[in-house]
């Protein structure tokens, strides 16, 4: 169980894309679990916990992201940040 | 997007006095009014919206970063300039540390894209931990142009 992969796939819903107050949120969020969190873009997988490296990925508006967790929390991890991103960061 | 793209050179603070949020958006925006780039009369309106904007969220984003931005109708395009603190500026950041680099931003309402491509391109340089010492330690604003250029040229990005 310690080491439970999960991974989503979300598309980006709010107008303005990944830019800081969402990266913020995402890495805010991220960080309150256990598992280690990813974000990949096309072929770019970043640390989902650090808001600069979110940033690295310029995601618009309607681009896929897939979100990927490891650890024991990965399952409520993944659902709860692909959540966040689904409703368009409350935007 | 580079760093050319949208940076005023003119407008760089490498001995930013103020030590607070409110007191280093003012230097910077007054920066950006001396060099020309926004009009007296919307200095305060442009102030106000960036600290509302903080307002939200804190715009340090880590690693001794912030990215304070707005959009205000007065640019035509994407607007910037780097205010550079050796003490650290108090800025609520994520990650509790005091700033030490500013990227102020400030675009047109009806480009947010550009907005976008400015925050990537920033983050994506920073990442390299070589280009984010050096802005730090930079004594002059022509230390912080030569940087950006390089950054510009590829010489730092992964």
């Amino acid at each position: 169980m310690s080491s439970e992969i999960q991974t989503k796939s979300v598309i980006i819903s709010n107008e303005e894309g990944l830019h800081a107050r969402p990266a913020s949120l995402f890495a805010q969020m991220a960080n309150q679990f256990n598992s280690r969190i990813s974000v990949v873009c096309g072929e770019e997988l970043v640390d989902g916990k650090s808001i600069l490296s979110i940033l690295t990925l310029g995601a618009t508006q309607g681009v896929r992201l897939t979100i990927r967790a490891e650890g024991a929390d990965a399952d409520l991890a993944v659902k709860q940040l692909s959540h966040l991103v689904e409703s368009g960061f409350d935007e | 997007m580079k760093f050319a793209d949208f940076m005023c050179e003119s407008a760089i603070c490498v001995d930013v006095k103020a030590t607070d949020k409110i007191g280093v958006i003012q230097e910077l925006v007054g920066s950006l009014v001396l060099a020309g780039q926004f009009k007296e009369e919307d200095r305060d309106s442009i102030v106000e919206a960036i600290m509302k904007r903080e307002e939200l969220g804190s715009t340090g984003i880590g690693r001794g970063v912030a990215v304070p931005h707005t959009k205000h109708s007065s640019v035509e395009s994407l607007i910037g300039t780097v205010g550079v603190s050796a003490e650290g500026v108090e800025f609520d950041s994520l990650d509790g540390e005091k700033v030490q680099l500013l990227f102020l931003l400030v675009s047109h309402p009806d480009r947010p894209g550009d907005h976008l491509r400015a925050l990537e391109n920033i983050s994506r340089q920073l990442r390299d931990d070589t280009f984010c010492r050096f802005l730090k330690q930079s004594a002059t604003a022509d230390d912080v142009s030569q940087l950006l250029k390089e950054a510009d040229n590829n010489q730092f990005a992964s």
